[in-house]
């Protein structure tokens, strides 16, 4: 290896790990993995919740988003949670504090189902 | 109307008489007065024609009308129609001008949009304008958010039982009320529960299998369309208290469109919404509001105007809409 080969290579081999790095953290981020706190976000759109399998750590906040035409709601089927009527760009946020799936559905449409599922 | 008209009326319903409801879905309903749709089974395939308005009609004693509006939506705001005040007062100017003035007026749900009292205080006062003074009314899923029906309830079920479930009589007519709406299961239908369903059981048990009956809900009483939640868990069991009686015609809301359906002795209907329409079972990703030309609004929301003639224990159902 010449000398402006080596420079190059002690350059490009950190570069390219970060870029690995990077790479893999952002692969890994997909409907069924774990989000960070940060980004623990279904939206509600079409009378469906998305996505409607949402694993997350245990102490994330969760936030559901309603970009529907139409009002919906947020209920646990065990009791856990109930949100009041979220109409067009409302919210309702939850805190998971303890691990365990978390069924729930909308209480004026209950064909809509999704699930939280806390490790 | 002229005699011939008048003939082909009554010639109809001698059949619908004599037949019932023809198990094969052969039905015959006639329009009566003003613009309306007449709906026609023949061989299972539905027809329907346009009628023009008509001359007076000959009243007998004890029939009468009454009129069905539902889904209002009182509140509603997106682009499907950003004037749902304008609408609902267009149904009332609708049924004011029709040529029999109907007794009463039903309102099968989804009073509100969003359950809120000047909501329910906006649409009090658009009907004040009809010239019918009495409305009865069950609750939608729209009418029951966050207090679980309770300012539903304060407003409009004085005499009502339950979650707001009543019957009463008109001219030798039974009414039922029914309220499916309340405590929905994840992944269910509508649902009417166990103390409504023993409650009906014993209000129609000892009616004569020769009145008619008409009941009415929010949500549809048949399987209309179960992916989209269109029906309702425990109707089997309402529909088998009224398998003694000759006529029940069953009046729902909640799809916002017309759909009929005969089965037996029973024949269901459903309204157009005041409001907004929705799309046919199936045709969209979701049962929501279905944006149409502005120019076509007023034609898919509309009204639906029912008659009883007395002497033949019959009752015409006619959808008409706005414009």
């Amino acid at each position: 290896m010449t000398r402006k080969n080596v420079s190059i290579a002690s350059l490009v081999m950190p570069l390219l790990i970060a870029a690995l790095l990077l790479f893999a953290g952002a692969a890994t981020v997909g409907a069924n993995d774990q989000p960070s706190a940060a980004n623990a976000e279904v939206k509600i759109d079409n009378f469906s919740f998305g996505p409607d399998t949402l694993t997350v750590p245990v102490g994330t906040t969760v936030t559901w988003t309603n970009r529907d035409d139409i009002p919906h709601t947020v209920v646990s089927t065990e009791g856990v949670f109930k949100s009041k009527v979220r109409d067009t760009d409302e919210k309702f946020s939850y805190t998971f504090a303890t691990a365990g799936t978390y069924p729930y559905y909308c209480s004026v449409h209950p064909k809509m189902t999704g699930k939280i599922v806390v490790k | 109307m002229t005699d011939k008209k008048q003939n082909l009326i009554d010639q109809k319903l001698q059949d619908l008489n004599n037949d019932g409801i023809d198990r094969r879905g052969f039905l015959k309903c006639m329009a009566w007065a003003g613009t309306g749709l007449l709906w026609t089974m023949s061989g299972g395939v539905p027809m329907s024609r346009a009628f023009a308005k008509t001359s007076e009609r000959h009243l007998h004693k004890g029939d009468f009308s009454f009129v069905q509006i539902s889904d209002s939506h009182m509140g509603f705001n997106k682009p499907a129609n950003p004037d749902v005040v304008a609408t609902l007062q267009a149904a009332v100017d609708k049924i004011n001008g029709l040529e029999q003035q109907p007794e009463f007026l039903l309102h099968t749900g989804d009073i509100s949009h969003l359950s809120k009292q000047e909501q329910f205080d906006n649409v009090d006062q658009i009907l004040k304008s009809a010239n019918a003074k009495d409305v009865f009314f069950v609750p939608g899923e729209h009418d029951v958010l966050d207090d679980n029906g309770k300012s539903y309830l304060e407003r409009y079920g004085k005499s009502s039982q339950g979650s707001g479930w009543y019957s009463f009589d008109k001219k030798g007519v039974h009414f039922i009320g029914l309220v499916n709406v309340l405590n929905l299961k994840a992944g269910g239908l509508g649902s009417l529960g166990g103390e409504q369903l023993e409650w009906m059981e014993k209000d129609v048990k000892h009616l004569k299998h020769s009145m008619p009956i008409v009941v009415f809900a929010h949500i549809p009483l048949w399987s209309v369309y179960p992916e989209w939640g269109w029906g309702t868990q425990d109707s089997e069991q309402a529909l088998g208290y009224l398998k003694k009686f000759g006529s029940v015609t069953v009046l729902n809301g909640h799809i916002h469109q017309t759909m009929q359906k005969v089965e037996g002795n029973v024949t269901f209907h459903t309204a157009m919404s005041t409001a907004f329409p929705q799309p046919q079972p199936g045709k969209a990703d979701s049962p929501g509001p279905m944006k149409v030309p502005a120019e076509r609004l007023r034609s898919v929301l509309g009204i639906t105007d029912v008659n009883y003639v007395r002497r033949r224990h019959s009752l015409a159902v006619v959808d008409s809409s706005l414009g």
